[in-house]
């Protein structure tokens, strides 16, 4: 069936295996028709997938250094695209991005502008020039192209910390729900999740984390799409969702000055025993905050998002994977493609979620009803009993109000299938999308962090003479301790205090953005200017943020640049301490000035070697 | 000039367009979101239709727009690559 090269066969063989995917949520449909519990499916359904991955990882096993670390440069356009979607797509935005706008409205939708926008700034001012200068890691760029082994050094701390904020929280995704459905405590459930995502990147690096990926984008995207269209087609408002909800976005706005939009004062909130992250919705689903700081404040955090994108490493290396540098400009734009799908059908799932709850004249209502009746719901009683979901009777009238009743963001996108009253095949498949949007992700940062290490101060730095089989030895070794590191942080469950997602954002923002493009759009760039850039954008963004951050020294925030966005101050300083130290300094050297040059035009040799 | 300032001249010029570009759609037009929003498309109030949909779109078109356009600019200073690097 499948002769030639693996590459030329891959259409086939993904098609295969979302057929074979497709084949297997049927075979659960008619098992849970034959009375199978729902246990059960929860169990095969991330037991199945999980494999599948492990069994890909290992069939991309591979000793060699470019197949390890760029997976043979040989990721056709589109499959990469997919790889970049999954890799990008984390536990938050699957699980948390659509609970994110059902409780934050048009606000909360900036963080969509910007985590989509930043591909076109990957597209127009990096991704093809690091293709062409063929380098195994972003560390590898900053390295040879300012020289010096400093330079390459405060390159990999930028992208250790913004990559390490960044993976616990999606080891704590694994670990959620690895326990939900496996039923086994959370604490195993992290362990559990480890163990999945190294089956996945041990054995060939780059390559499996890649064919993986393929994968994992594939599950999340079914997993996210299916329960959106039935919904939306079960319940009449439409059949193709993504155009047809204008009335229903119209129906929420009504409902909210029906039943009133009321902010709880925390001191209530206290009083009732309401457990801590749940929230009311207390804000306009589709309408604009008054005042030119609510815009401002929209953009600059569309701007901070934007412009982390572009220096996320781990999004970065996978466009290093291209066969060519016109396919990795072309690969960006699929790569946004695939994330769009999912990413304009979280608002209308927000819509379609909030409806279901919301109005009286759907059977799935709950607001305006008794709550002794609401109450005797099987999914509100399970939900409130893992205090995922709480109803405090404020007026103490029997009836549910629209600000009794409270939910945990990531509840929304696990418990809507329930909620809308659809067979627990639907819930299992969400729990393997969450789990394959998670364990993508990490994979790939946890990758970007060992190869950092592994190639960037060990081979570069430490030892130079180091042979092949040590390298990749090394590789492995620093996988497995970092995700561990990673795995023991998020089992102690203190990643509320290591802060959001955008953090990771915001501290790659203000160490390595401007680093990167002035390294190709600014010849004059000197390795004492960017290092110093390097330093001041991450100490004075880190500063800041202890600065402003209510769990550290809680000051007020200047211009309404709060602990998500401390990425503008990191990013500002760095430009301009980039900008007047490269001046002052001795322009670079005329190698140096014709490497840039090489780097600007696509023919040619590629600036490091294949293998280096 | 030569023939490879000329190519970076264009190329330049290619980059800023499509920044423009970005930069209404990541930003200009949320600055008037409330006012957008008296406006609707497909029956959404425009602003949240835009953040929803619209942009994202926007993004996407433009990028392979950008991409094909480089391609364009590559060969015609024929910079184009012929796989020198296997």
């Amino acid at each position: 069936m499948f002769k030639g090269k693996f590459v030329d066969n891959l259409p086939k063989i993904y098609g295969t295996y979302t057929g074979g995917f497709l084949v297997f949520i049927i075979l659960m449909a008619i098992a849970e028709s034959a009375g199978m519990t729902a246990k059960t499916i929860g169990i095969l359904f991330v037991a199945f997938t999980v494999c599948i991955y492990a069994v890909i990882g290992y069939l991309s096993r591979t000793v060699q250094v470019d197949a390890y670390y760029v997976a043979g440069r040989q990721v056709p356009t589109v499959f990469n695209g997919m790889a970049t979607a999954a890799d990008w797509m984390s536990g938050a935005s699957f699980v948390a991005m659509a609970g994110g706008i059902y409780f934050g409205g048009y606000t909360y939708m900036a963080f969509l502008v910007g985590w989509t926008g930043g591909y076109v700034l990957v597209a127009s001012l990096l991704a093809p020039y690091l293709r062409k200068f063929g380098c195994y890691t972003v560390p590898d760029f900053i390295g040879t192209r300012y020289g010096g082994n400093f330079s390459r050094f405060c390159a990999v701390v930028v992208l250790s910390l913004a990559s390490f904020t960044y993976v616990t929280a999606q080891i704590n995704a694994t670990g959620t729900i690895a326990a939900r459905a496996l039923s086994i405590p959370f604490e195993l459930g992290v362990w559990v999740g480890l163990v999945s995502i190294l089956l996945c990147s041990m054995l060939g690096g780059m390559r499996a984390v890649t064919w993986t990926q393929v994968a994992q984008y594939i599950v999340l995207i079914i997993a996210y799409l299916i329960p959106i269209f039935w919904i939306s087609n079960k319940g009449g408002f439409g059949f193709i969702p993504h155009l047809m909800l204008g009335e229903e976005v119209a129906r929420l706005g009504e409902l909210e000055s029906q039943f009133g939009l009321v902010k709880n004062a925390a001191a209530d909130i206290k009083a009732a025993g309401v457990p801590g992250g749940l929230k009311s919705i207390s804000v306009p689903h589709a309408g604009v905050p008054e005042g030119g700081m609510a815009a401002w404040k929209f953009i600059s955090l569309a701007l901070c998002m934007m412009v982390g994108t572009a220096s996320l490493p781990h999004i970065l290396m996978r466009y290093f994977t291209t066969p060519s540098i016109k396919a990795a400009r072309k690969s960006v734009a699929w790569s946004l493609f695939f994330i769009a799908i999912l990413y304009t059908s979280a608002p209308m799932l927000a819509t379609l979620s909030k409806l279901s709850l919301m109005d009286p004249n759907l059977p799935t209502g709950i607001i305006g009803k008794d709550i002794s009746a609401v109450m005797a719901i099987d999914w509100v009683s399970a939900w409130t009993a893992q205090k995922q979901a709480f109803i405090a009777d404020f007026n103490g009238d029997g009836v549910l109000q629209l600000n009794e009743w409270f939910m945990r963001g990531d509840v929304v996108v696990l418990s809507t299938p329930e909620v809308a009253g659809l067979p627990y095949v639907i819930s299992g498949l969400v729990a393997a999308g969450g789990m394959a949007a998670a364990m993508s992700t990490a994979d790939g940062l946890i990758l970007a962090i060992a190869n950092a290490l592994s190639h960037d101060i060990y081979y570069k730095i430490i030892d130079p003479k180091a042979d092949v089989r040590k390298r990749l030895l090394v590789a492995r070794s620093l996988l497995i301790v970092i995700g561990a590191a990673a795995a023991y942080i998020a089992s102690m469950r203190i990643t509320s205090i290591l802060g959001a997602v955008a953090w990771a954002f915001d501290f790659a923002m203000s160490g390595l953005f401007f680093p990167l493009i002035l390294g190709v759009w600014w010849k004059r760039a000197t390795r004492e200017g960017a290092i110093a850039g390097m330093i001041a954008g991450l100490g004075s963004g880190t500063a800041y943020l202890i600065y402003v951050y209510p769990k550290f020294m809680g000051n007020p925030a200047w211009l309404g640049i709060d602990h998500l966005r401390f990425g503008i101050i990191g990013a500002s300083v760095c430009l301009v301490v980039m900008v007047v130290v490269s001046l002052m300094t001795k322009a670079p050297d005329s190698a140096t000035q014709r490497m840039v040059d090489d780097v600007r035009v696509p023919s040619g040799r590629t600036i490091l070697g294949k293998q280096h | 000039m030569s023939n490879k300032e000329k190519h970076w001249e264009k190329t330049k010029g290619l980059m800023i367009l499509t920044l423009i570009i970005w930069f209404i759609f990541g930003y200009l037009i949320f600055m008037f979101g409330s006012s957008l929003n008296t406006s609707s498309f497909l029956g959404y109030p425009l602003a949240y239709y835009m953040c929803a949909q619209g942009s994202i779109i926007a993004f996407v078109v433009l990028i392979f727009w950008f991409a094909n356009k480089q391609e364009q600019i590559d060969e015609e200073f024929g910079f184009t690559e012929r796989g020198e690097d296997d």
